[in-house]
């Protein structure tokens, strides 16, 4: 059996920012990778711009090996995690070895959710996670003429326009009244959805799947509970996502939906860390704990969970999960952070937007008495990164938020050379 | 790993929002001048007129390397700068996410991101800007490259925690080299045990330890025996401000009217730190000491501190200047000049030496105090040169900060009420005109 240090089962945003905190503190400490894909680590998010041909294969790997070589990282490929022992400190590969550690990571990320359609079991589908589906992805789209893609989050909307790039006919099955809930109240996802559409993507939106069937030549018909019927060479699921944590039956860490974990990314086991799309963290706005299953978020928590693994001084507990992504569609950019789908004021809750539909621009942005608690825009100069650290660290803008109204791109700069110098 | 990187700094207060590194910066770029493309931006606070930057830090744990799906960004270990490649980027703009300072932006004309890459380390915002608001700082290089040469003190020498003399003595010798005798007398130099411990000097060089009185004239003593065998040894002082400017004063003040070849450094902290932190006459009005107390009587010392620079100066020394360890850059040229000029006569230079200890502040502060002490006016940066009569300021005199930026840093002004604080900022003036008027001659007669 070896041993290491550190483990860390996972190699993408969430493992590897972890590792690289490690290193910022302990330069000696022996730290094992271990990642079931047989290559170098690359994201999942690269994976629809890889589809569309955007970037070759060989450009989408986010370290090369000299890279762990150089921090005298050990990089287990192609070995996949079957079993933990959180009282032995081993984990088990699928291999049969198994790996004594001092300190463990669990950074296994989220698959994708396969819904129980009636039928499914009876066509072809396919969903984006990993190399793998892209390439299978990839070859089935350049036979095909037409796709149906089902979901409403991000990786749905990406993996659509992609596909539409590729020439074939898109519908998109959207069960709620629209797509991008997450992130986008209705007027600004309506303006959204209609910059698809005008691209060509159908979107049915407000109707769930009744069922699935499969037509002649291979291609399969989406049958809606509206009674309409969608037919496609390619089904496309991206209807959400799901922990990786079969491997922990037994191991007696606690998990709900995925592993839970504290502000610390510390599980219910001694010494075990999660972070990423494989964690259930706690929320920032409210109480209770949620799988946010984000590029920027995994990497904070990787940076948490590091920094409390290696007892970095300078130690922050995580402030806990909230929405924020940036959206680039057709040509257009988008972001939103924060509470950034309220649509009605309340009490305390200010809202304020800002419609171009002719340019169309749009910005919302929410605010908690002087607090700015939400942010979401397209095709607006704003800066995403100076919006989010001004709602992380609830700047109180006080006197200056009618200036901030007004002027937020100018405001925000001037607010964050003060604050952060 | 240990490495430090170039930056480009920004003082706020001498930025009067011109626009100049904005152009500069889209049209090195881009050969356009649309601010669209400019990787920098400078941003007009309406309410005090005060500016902003928002630029690129060239992250040490870059938020946006670490966001990126593409491995699109990297540090680049050499230059430190993070650079972005075009090729592998998708345009996804998480970097424009994670980055809290706007340092990647989305430019709409070209529909991708930017950020500025330091123009491979030349940078074009820096050159263009005539008022100094922008400053391509290679300092933490100087500390690099002089940290590589031998260092002519052992390890372990006593000093407090965050010692400015430490720093001081350190570099000091290894820019001058070791053909030199060093004389440390009575004060912190020496107490740290640079003139021995055990029988074991502290030095690579020789070292000794004269009396608090003699220090300037044993050094002339030695120099002369050095002349005679026809060896050029350079002769280096060490002294406090109390072995200098108090009862020290007699023996300097003769071997720099003889001319005697030596390079005097003073190491002001501004009273007797090692023995309890008493007043000297360096201490400056107002500052709390041991024996300027504060009560209700006393608030701290009511005397002005004694312009040794502008007396050695008085006595036409081959070199005279002063110097702060917030700017090595400075220091080290000023050095170089005073090892040139203690072949013929008298270099003395006047260190700004804050001392954490006696002033009562936190070690990590140390830098920063000896940097606010130049910015606020307290301690002018110049120098005057024998040989052609020159005086002129290193750092500009012009556009200081107000001088509670730096007392209020430091424990032993705490206590000062407004009248203590406008008499300090009037002296500081004083001081200035004082300079200038010496600076001024220098002009009339070049022109
Ligand atoms: C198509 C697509 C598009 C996306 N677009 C966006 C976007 O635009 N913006 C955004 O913020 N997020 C996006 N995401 C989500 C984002 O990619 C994830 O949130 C992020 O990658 C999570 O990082 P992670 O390290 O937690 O897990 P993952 O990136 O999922 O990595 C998990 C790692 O664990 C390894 N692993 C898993 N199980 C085992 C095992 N049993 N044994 C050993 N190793 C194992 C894997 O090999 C991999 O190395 C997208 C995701 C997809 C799939
Ligand atoms: S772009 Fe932002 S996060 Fe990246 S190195 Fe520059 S300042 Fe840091
Ligand atoms: S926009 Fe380009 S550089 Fe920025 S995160 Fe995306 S791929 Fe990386």
């Amino acid at each position: 059996m070896s041993h290491t240090k550190y483990l860390i089962v996972g190699c993408s945003h969430a493992g590897l920012t972890a590792m690289e905190t490690i290193r910022l503190q302990d330069s000696e400490g022996a730290i094992t990778m271990v990642t079931r894909e047989e290559t170098l680590p690359y994201s999942p998010t690269i994976l629809p711009y890889f589809i569309a041909g955007q970037v070759p294969q060989e450009q989408i790997f986010l370290r090369d090996q000299a890279y762990f070589d150089k921090l005298n990282v050990t990089l287990l490929k192609g070995a996949a995690v079957v079993g933990a022992d959180s009282a032995a400190k081993t984990i088990r590969l699928a291999s049969g070895d198994e790996i004594h550690y001092e300190k463990l990571l669990l950074a296994t990320g989220a698959g994708a959710t396969v819904p129980p359609f009636p039928g499914i079991e009876n066509v072809r589908y396919q969903v984006v996670r990993d190399l793998n589906d892209a390439l299978k992805l990839r070859e089935t789209m350049n036979q095909a003429k037409s796709a149906i893609v089902i979901g409403a989050g991000l990786i749905a909307m990406h993996s659509a326009e992609n596909l539409a790039h590729a020439g074939l006919k898109v519908s998109m099955v959207v069960r709620r009244k629209v797509s991008l809930f997450a992130y986008f109240d209705v007027a600004a996802a309506g303006l959204i959805e209609k910059i698809f559409e005008d691209n060509g993507v159908h979107i049915a939106t407000g109707s769930g799947v009744a069922k699935i069937s499969p037509s002649d030549g291979g291609r399969c018909v989406v049958t809606l509970e509206s009674g309409e019927d969608l037919t496609g060479d390619v089904l496309l699921l991206a209807a959400g996502v799901r922990p990786r944590i079969e491997y922990l039956e037994g191991s007696g860490i606690e998990t709900d939906a995925g592993i839970l974990v504290d502000n610390s990314m510390r599980t219910s086991a001694a010494d075990i860390w999660a972070a990423g799309d494989v964690a259930q963290a706690p929320q920032f706005f409210e109480p209770g704990k949620t799988v946010n299953a984000t590029l920027p978020n995994a990497v904070t928590q990787g940076r948490v969970a590091g920094m409390d693994m290696v007892s970095d001084p300078a130690f922050k507990p995580y402030s806990g999960s909230s929405g924020l992504n940036t959206f680039n569609f057709f040509g257009h950019h988008a972001f939103s952070v924060g509470l950034a789908t309220i649509a009605e004021p309340t009490e305390d809750i200010e809202v304020n937007t800002t419609l171009l539909p002719s340019g169309l621009r749009y910005q919302k942005l929410v605010f908690q008495k002087d607090r700015l608690v939400g942010v979401s825009a397209i095709n607006a100069a704003l800066d995403p990164g100076i919006m989010r650290e001004l709602i992380r660290r609830q700047t109180d803008l006080g006197a200056i938020k009618e200036k901030f109204v007004s002027a937020p791109l100018e405001t925000g700069r001037l607010l964050m050379s003060k604050l952060w110098r | 790993m240990d490495k430090s990187y170039h930056t480009i700094a920004f003082y706020p207060q001498k930025c009067n929002g011109c626009n100049d590194c904005i152009e500069a910066c889209a049209r090195i770029n881009t050969g356009e001048v649309s601010p669209a493309h400019s990787r920098i931006a400078i941003v007009k606070d309406s309410e005090d007129g005060s500016f902003g930057l928002a630029l690129c830090r060239q992250c040490g744990e870059p938020r946006c390397v670490m966001d990126c799906p593409a491995g699109a960004l990297s540090k680049n270990e050499d230059t430190g700068v993070i650079q972005w490649e075009e090729t592998k980027c998708v345009n996804c703009q998480l970097c424009t996410l994670a980055c809290s300072y706007a340092g990647i932006t989305y430019n709409p004309v070209t529909r991708k991101v930017m950020k500025c890459d330091m123009c491979g380390g030349d940078p074009a915002c820096a050159k263009v800007c005539g008022r100094g608001a922008l400053e391509y700082l290679t300092s933490s290089d100087l500390y690099d490259k002089w940290g590589d040469m031998e260092d002519l003190f052992v390890p372990g020498i006593s000093a407090c925690l965050g010692c400015n003399s430490e720093l001081l003595i350190r570099h000091t010798l290894r820019r001058i080299g070791p053909e030199t005798v060093v004389a440390t007398p009575p004060g912190c130099v020496a107490g740290v045990g640079s003139v021995g411990v055990n029988g074991f000097t502290a030095t690579k060089t020789p070292v000794f330890h004269p009396l608090l009185t003699n220090t300037a004239s044993m050094l002339a003593g030695a120099r002369r025996y050095y002349n005679r065998i026809g060896r050029d040894i350079t002769m280096l002082a060490f002294g406090g401000d109390g072995g200098t400017a108090d009862v020290g004063f007699q023996s300097l003040s003769g071997a720099a009217e003889r001319g005697e070849q030596m390079i005097y450094i003073c190491i002001d902290n501004e009273g007797y730190m090692n023995t309890g932190v008493q007043r000297s006459s360096t201490t400056p009005y107002g500052a709390w000491t041991s024996t300027t107390p504060v009560g209700s009587v006393l608030r701290g010392k009511t005397q002005d501190a004694k312009p040794m620079p502008v007396l050695m100066m008085m006595h036409n020394c081959a070199y005279v200047a002063t110097a702060s360890t917030a700017f090595m850059e400075d220091y080290y040229a000023k050095l170089d000049k005073a090892v040139a000029a203690a072949k013929h006569g008298m270099a003395y230079i006047h260190v700004f030496s804050p001392c954490p200890t006696g002033w009562r502040f936190p070690p990590a502060m140390l830098i920063e105090i000896a940097r606010k002490g130049v910015e606020t006016n307290t301690v002018p940066l110049w120098e005057y040169i024998n040989d052609g009569n020159e005086f002129h300021f290193t750092h500009s005199v012009d556009n200081p900060l107000p001088v509670q930026e730096f007392l209020s840093l430091i424990g032993k002004y705490r206590h000062l009420d407004a009248d203590q604080i406008d008499h300090i900022q009037k002296m500081n003036k004083r001081r200035i005109e004082m300079l200038k008027m010496f600076s001024e001659q220098e002009e009339r007669r070049a022109s």
